[in-house]
């Protein structure tokens, strides 16, 4: 199986992405310029974390437009699995391939470590190593987690299982004081309709190495892994 | 021309030593080059003298001070770059862009040397935590340092924070930037090879920061100091970041002579630097500099705006630095080029607007200033401490100084910074030290910043000796030998004989403890006028100390590990209150001697603690520092979830035993069957050694002074930082 980590300038987590699927996981992995834009070679593309163009105007806002990002569409629209990560998610909400929007975290604080996140829909091809219900341990890394959208497609997600990952407690209770930035439901990650593309806030990168606290993102890694191998 | 260098900040006498350079009056040019890299912050012209005294070397070490940061070999072809600045005063005039843009600038000096910066820490003071101007600069410093370093993808994993009312309008922001690199790709910060361009790459050159060296940081505050904010420069962590990739690109290329960052003094500074380590002259057209606005050549010469590099580069290798840049989106423009001799010649459309010889731009004048020891000492350290009534809850005294702003627990602080990113951190803030692993090898370092000023003002040799044992005993604590360090020395104004003779004590005991010790100096930096209103700040050396583990497995962290482990306490406790956290937070005192501190024994516990934990014996290890042994126990508690059960000293006096802040201590776990052999490694080396209890349960209890559950103790120290910025406190 082959990624593709998209760099874009400002981009900083696409090294430790690198890093997990190349040597953790083992895959085979590239990186994708910015200006690049034939993306067809890859099985599948990683969107990562970071500030892209500084994030001076609305997160991701303006990485939407790189030439990538075309191919890109293109790609998910064919069915191609895409995943974006924090700054990664924020710009497949710009580029309108997830349905939404981010707001400022509600504490006005940047906050960075680690969250519960429960497992709502395991039957996806970015969780389906993971159980219903199971309660995961990756950290968060942002100022602008607090995910909003309308009734209409909050309702939409719901209902066709798209909330795929939300903050919970140890236990796995979905409560307020679980939710570190206030986002809606406390939606951590979203499917789009075809399921081939997640956006999360967490990052999977970050809990892939017993040494470094937790190996729970494993589970998102080895899922499209899975997934893959299957379709395959 | 009179009124201009007093208003630039020079001295009559400066002036005169600059009219015998040239042979001539300068112009408004020149004077305003000299007078920034004459200034105190750009030429060290007071402290160079007691600096030299500082031992720099070891076999291991491949760069000392003079370049833009210290560098030592850790094996394997790998090497660490490392250095600490102040950025005080921009901070304390607009905390957010101030903080940002000191990030900005010793990220700058780390990358400059070729290496990767892998870590930022940030040891920040501030003043009373009931004052609002406190809370605005504590947000806004955190926020800043936040901003700014996540942007870069560096991780925050360190630093300390202290709050004493001596900072109340002179906040310290010092920080410290570590780098990771190959051996053979260090470069330095100079100019070669006659002919060769000089480039200038990244951000365009505006009016921030004008003059931020010499009227910034080099002059005490007063109700004017706000007045300086458009001195202050603004951040564009964006471009850092490019500026990092595509200047480590270069690098990796080989296609650079030398690299300079364009820091304090801007284009003077990294022109007259480079060109004075490499014994050359250098020629420079200052209209092809890229400007943001309408700006004179006396502007863009003094000019701090950020994110700004200065690469020498061959003539056949220029068009590869160009197109490297341009890829990455940033200005680059050829604005000279390097040349015989040791002129600095600046040219403005073809006309000569300065022409000074590099060298005495970057070497600037040495005070040897008068040095008086301060009434205030025998006062203060002669302090009657029997006639001090103490309380007898000690739970209750416990729980105030975890729930005071000092000792509490630092989360609200350290989860506003990306400490993860790279996943080097393997063990994250909390701790005594953090930990990066160096992927690739089995090594890791451990990183401590320390600098208790307390000790330093009521006596600032034996203090500054403690803030260099401290910092070593941490990093001991993590596992690791410490190698090296470097410092930041905040003081405050130099002209002033009692303030410089706490710095040249101070430097004293950095020197002498460093030298015992058999850690090396390798960079440094010196901050003077910390003052305000006539009053300076607590003398301040903050260390930060550099550690290797040499099997990463071997790291520790301070909290109990599992319950039914031996607790046990290598070093002895004195009745020493003198400078503590308890005298000050209980009584509201700042009084008496700074704990002793016998550096042989020092070394002894440290050699101790490091070998049992090489030889895996020891399970956690925390050292007992601030707030005494209680304050230490509760943290290894709180870190680990687990409590303990405790039978100490019946005969000793519960005040000293808990709170004492006695130095050359670590409170360790062990299990029972390798009891014997720690006992041995101690008594070889004459290190006391008490078996103080066991780990279990959920609650700390010490004989029957302190009971407390876990919970409590976490909730004390947990809710101190919220309830402050709340504004919601009173001491």
């Amino acid at each position: 199986m082959r990624f593709g980590v998209v760099i874009f300038p400002g981009s900083n987590c696409e090294v430790d992405c690198y890093h997990v699927i190349d040597r953790v996981l083992g895959m085979d992995v590239e990186y994708i310029w910015h200006q690049d834009t034939d993306v067809s070679s890859y099985d599948c593309l990683v969107l990562p974390g970071g500030f892209s163009y500084g994030d001076y105007l609305r997160c991701g806002a303006i990485a939407r437009f790189s030439p990538v990002m075309e191919a890109v569409k293109e790609y998910a629209q064919g069915g191609g699995l895409v995943i974006g990560i924090c700054n990664g998610f924020q710009i497949l909400l710009e580029a309108g391939l997830l349905p939404g929007a981010m707001l400022q975290n509600t504490s006005l604080h940047f906050i960075c470590r680690f969250v519960d996140l429960k497992v709502e829909n395991a039957a996806t091809p970015w969780t389906n190593r993971g159980e219903q219900g199971q309660v995961l341990s990756i950290p968060i890394n942002h100022y602008e987690g607090n995910y909003v959208a309308d009734k209409a497609t909050h309702r939409k997600l719901v209902e066709e299982g798209r909330v795929i990952l939300r903050y919970c407690d140890q236990k796995g209770e979905v409560t307020a004081k679980a939710n570190p930035n206030g986002a809606l439901d406390n939606i951590a990650g979203i499917c789009n309709e075809g399921f081939n593309v997640f956006g999360l806030m967490p990052h999977p990168e970050r809990a892939a190495e017993n040494i470094l606290g937790s190996t729970d993102g494993l589970v998102i890694w080895e899922s499209v892994m899975a997934h893959f191998e299957e379709k395959r | 021309m009179t009124e201009l260098y007093q208003e630039l900040g020079l001295t009559e006498d400066e002036y005169r030593d600059i009219i015998r350079i040239l042979g001539r009056e300068p112009n408004k040019v020149e004077l305003g080059m000299y007078s920034l890299m004459w200034s105190e912050h750009c030429s060290y012209k007071s402290s160079k003298m007691a600096l030299s005294q500082l031992p720099t070397r070891a076999s291991y070490v491949l760069q000392g001070p003079g370049e833009n940061a210290g560098i030592i070999d850790i094996g394997g072809g790998l090497a660490v770059a490392f250095k600490m600045e102040s950025h005080n005063h921009p901070s304390a005039v607009e905390p957010y862009q101030g903080a940002a843009t000191g990030i900005g600038g010793i990220v700058r000096d780390i990358f400059t040397m070729g290496a990767r910066p892998i870590a930022c820490l940030d040891p920040l003071r501030f003043g009373d935590p009931d004052k609002a101007r406190t809370r605005y600069l504590l947000s806004g410093v955190v926020a800043g340092i936040a901003g700014y370093g996540n942007c870069l993808g560096i991780p925050t994993v360190g630093g300390d924070i202290y709050f004493d009312q001596c900072y109340d309008e002179n906040p310290l922001v010092n920080v410290m930037c570590v780098g990771l690199m190959s051996k053979e790709a260090i470069i330095r910060g100079q100019a070669r090879g006659v002919g060769n361009a000089v480039v200038l790459i990244g951000n365009r050159t505006g009016r921030d920061g004008i003059g931020g060296a010499s009227i910034l940081a080099s002059q005490e505050f007063d109700e004017t100091s706000q007045e300086k904010r458009p001195s202050v420069q603004v951040g564009d962590p964006f471009t850092e970041k490019l500026l990092i990739e595509a200047c480590l690109e270069l690098l990796e290329k080989d296609l650079l002579v030398g690299l300079q960052d364009l820091g304090a003094a801007g284009i003077s500074c990294a022109c007259s630097e480079t060109a004075a380590r490499g014994n050359v002259g250098m020629q420079v057209n200052l209209e092809r500099v890229p400007l943001r606005e309408e700006m004179e050549p006396f502007e863009i010469m003094i000019s701090e705006s950020q994110e700004r590099m200065l690469a020498v580069v061959e003539p056949d290798k220029l068009e590869e630095v160009l197109e490297i840049c341009k890829r990455w989106g940033l200005n680059v423009v050829i604005i000279g080029e390097v040349t015989e001799g040791d002129l600095l010649e600046i040219d403005w459309y073809g006309e000569k607007v300065a022409e000074v010889p590099a060298s005495t731009l970057a070497s600037g004048p040495v005070y040897d200033r008068p040095a008086e020891r301060p009434d205030y000492i025998d006062e203060v350290q002669s302090y009657d401490m029997d006639k001090l009534e103490h309380p007898e809850d000690y739970n209750q005294v416990l729980l105030d100084l975890v729930g005071g702003p000092n000792l509490c627990d630092k989360r609200w602080v350290y989860e506003q910074y990306d400490h993860m990113i790279q996943l080097n951190t393997v063990v994250y803030p909390g701790s005594d030290a953090a930990v990066l692993r160096v992927k690739g090898t089995s090594k890791a370092l451990a990183i401590s910043c320390d600098g208790n000023s307390r000790y330093v003002y009521l006596d600032p040799y034996l203090g500054t000796q403690i803030v260099v044992a401290e910092a070593a005993r941490n990093v001991v604590a993590a596992g690791g030998v410490p190698m090296a360090m470097t410092n930041c020395l905040n003081f405050g104004s130099p002209e002033r004989s009692d303030i410089f003779w706490q710095f040249r004590e101070a430097v004293r005991g950095l020197a002498d403890a460093a030298r015992f010790m058999e850690i090396p100096v390798v960079s440094g930096n010196v901050s003077f006028y910390n003052e305000s209103y006539g009053e300076a700040i607590y003398p301040t050396p903050v260390v930060g100390m550099v550690g290797l583990i040499g099997n990463m497995a071997n790291r520790l962290t301070i909290g109990f590990p599992e319950e039914g482990l031996a607790v046990v306490m290598l070093g002895e406790t004195k009745e020493e209150l003198g400078g503590s956290e308890y005298l000050k937070r209980v009584h509201g005192l700042v009084a008496g001697k700074p704990p002793s501190l016998d550096l042989r024994m020092e070394k002894n516990v440290q050699a101790t603690c490091i070998e049992a934990i090489r030889l895996g014996l020891i399970k956690s290890a925390h050292d007992c520092s601030e707030g005494g042994a209680a304050v230490a126990l509760l943290e290894c508690c709180c870190a680990g979830g687990v409590g303990a059960s405790l039978e100490v000293d019946e005969g000793a006096s519960p005040i000293y035993w808990l709170f004492s802040e006695s130095q050359s201590r670590f409170v360790v776990t062990i299990e029972d069957k390798d009891l014997p052999f720690l006992e041995e490694l101690a008594v070889k080396r004459d290190v006391p050694y008490t078996v103080l209890g066991r780990t279990t349960g959920g609650r700390l209890k010490i004989n029957d002074w302190i009971d407390l559950a876990i919970e409590d103790m976490n909730g004390s120290r947990e809710e101190a930082l919220d309830k402050i910025l709340a504004g919601g406190t009173k001491d």
